[in-house]
């Protein structure tokens, strides 16, 4: 079982928050296949919003074959999304914690590492599109 | 779904003095709507007429389909909770709940001793020496315990720290839950950040009129900030409905309504959170576009 945050200054719709975190669980290995959400009982009694955007969260994972519900029983995990198996997230996390520390000692502060991040970001996606031109 | 509340150009008139003008607003069932507007806009005497303790000086008003009006029957199935909250200080929460039992025909004491116990309120103290955030919840909770249909709160958080206000709203979305679509509520408050998270409709008041009413993610996706360069705005006037405008010398931020897609290219389009779009609304009732506003003090 998970439990939600809901950030009312993030900018974010809360049921888009419930979404994204639920995918997040899915992608970390929170949450497996046939694993039960909250009920939104629970959810609301927790983080207290609005049980139809629990609901609305809910329907919108349904939509996108994530979760399903089952009648008088709740809702459960159905598949996992698109994209690298679970798992892959932490690993890389990991391996990015241990870069953070290396920069940070390097002198490095947030700011410079954000922009570094984005910059090879960019570098990649270059290279990439070089690449396919050539071949 | 068919309305918990439905009002029509419904009018209060304190002599002179209009509280409330031209009120028409539809909360569909099971929704908890947000009621908000500056102090002195009409959302005290707008619940006080929804909840049968004042009448209204003309229009008509419809509450889970009859007309407000003091008969157990109707009472039964609509809660409101005053601003300063109504208890007997020198009884305890027990005495509540038997003198609540002896009132309301369908009463549910176990969920009021229930739910007191989760929160670790003390049925045996007297209400008086409570905190104010327990003793919210001891007159949310025995509002609840008479099971309503309609649950109309006039700031309830307005005094509470924000530990207590969030319990208080957790009771609050966990009643809604529990109901299943059978309870709506009207939550009036000024702190638009709980409102975000608790409430999916929206009536806003100023100046005694409704300015804007509806679903709130409808209403925001129907919004946008236009920022662009001061030039003429009468185009964008013309298309849309500007509920705001701010402006500097260099540049020109509206608050629109859209009725259509922005063609303008100077003008970039931004989403509105409900805070900019209530100041936005609020803000625009300072400096009425041709509307005549009666308030006290400001009669010529």
């Amino acid at each position: 079982m998970i439990s939600f945050r809901v950030d009312g200054r993030s900018g974010v719709p809360p049921y888009l928050q419930v979404v994204r975190q639920v995918r997040q669980a899915l992608r970390m290995g929170v949450l497996n296949v046939g694993d039960q959400l909250p009920s939104v009982r629970e959810v609301v009694a927790a983080v207290a919003i609005n049980p139809n955007t629990v609901l609305k969260a809910y329907r919108d994972l349904e939509r996108e074959g994530l979760v399903e519900a089952r009648s008088g029983q709740g809702t459960f995990v159905r598949a996992l999304p698109p994209g690298p198996p679970p798992g892959t997230h932490s690993r890389l996390g990991h391996s990015l914690a241990r870069w953070v520390r290396e920069a940070r000692e390097a002198g490095l502060d947030e700011e410079s590492m954000e922009s570094l991040l984005r910059i090879t970001l960019r570098a990649a996606d270059a290279a990439d599109s070089e690449s396919e031109e050539i071949a | 779904m068919s309305a918990a509340i439905d009002t029509h150009e419904l009018t209060k008139r304190y002599r002179r003095v209009s509280a409330l003008t031209d009120c028409t607003v539809t909360v569909p069932e099971g929704r908890v709507s947000a009621l908000v507007g500056p102090n002195g806009a009409g959302k005290t005497t707008l619940l006080r007429i929804l909840a049968g303790l004042a009448s209204q000086t003309a229009g008509t008003a419809s509450v889970l389909g009859g007309p407000p009006r003091q008969d157990p029957a109707f009472l039964a199935e609509v809660g409101f909770l005053a601003q300063e909250i109504p208890l007997y200080r020198r009884f305890t929460s027990e005495d509540h709940i038997r003198i609540g039992a002896h009132l309301n025909p369908s009463w549910d004491a176990a969920l009021v001793r229930t739910r007191l116990a989760e929160l670790r309120i003390p049925l045996d103290q007297r209400v008086g020496t409570l905190s104010g955030g327990q003793r919210a919840q001891v007159a949310l909770t025995l509002t609840l315990a008479k099971r309503p249909r309609l649950l109309l709160l006039d700031e309830p958080v307005a005094a509470l720290d924000p530990l207590a206000r969030r319990n208080f709203l957790a009771t609050l979305t966990a009643a809604v839950a529990d109901a299943a679509g059978g309870l709506t509520v009207v939550l009036s408050s000024h702190l638009v950040i709980d409102l975000e998270r608790v409430c999916d409709h929206l009536i806003l008041l100023a100046g005694s009129q409704v300015q804007v009413s509806g679903d709130i993610d409808t209403l925001l996706a129907e919004h946008k900030i236009l920022v662009g360069p001061r030039k003429d705005t009468a185009p964008i006037e013309r298309a849309h409905q500007v509920v705001h405008t701010v402006t500097t010398a260099r540049q020109s931020t509206l608050l629109v309504r859209l009725k259509g897609p922005v063609i303008d290219p100077a003008y970039q389009a931004e989403d509105v959170t409900l805070e900019e779009m209530v100041l936005g609304y609020m803000g625009a009732d300072e400096a009425p576009a041709g509307k005549q506003l009666t308030t006290v003090g400001e009669e010529s």
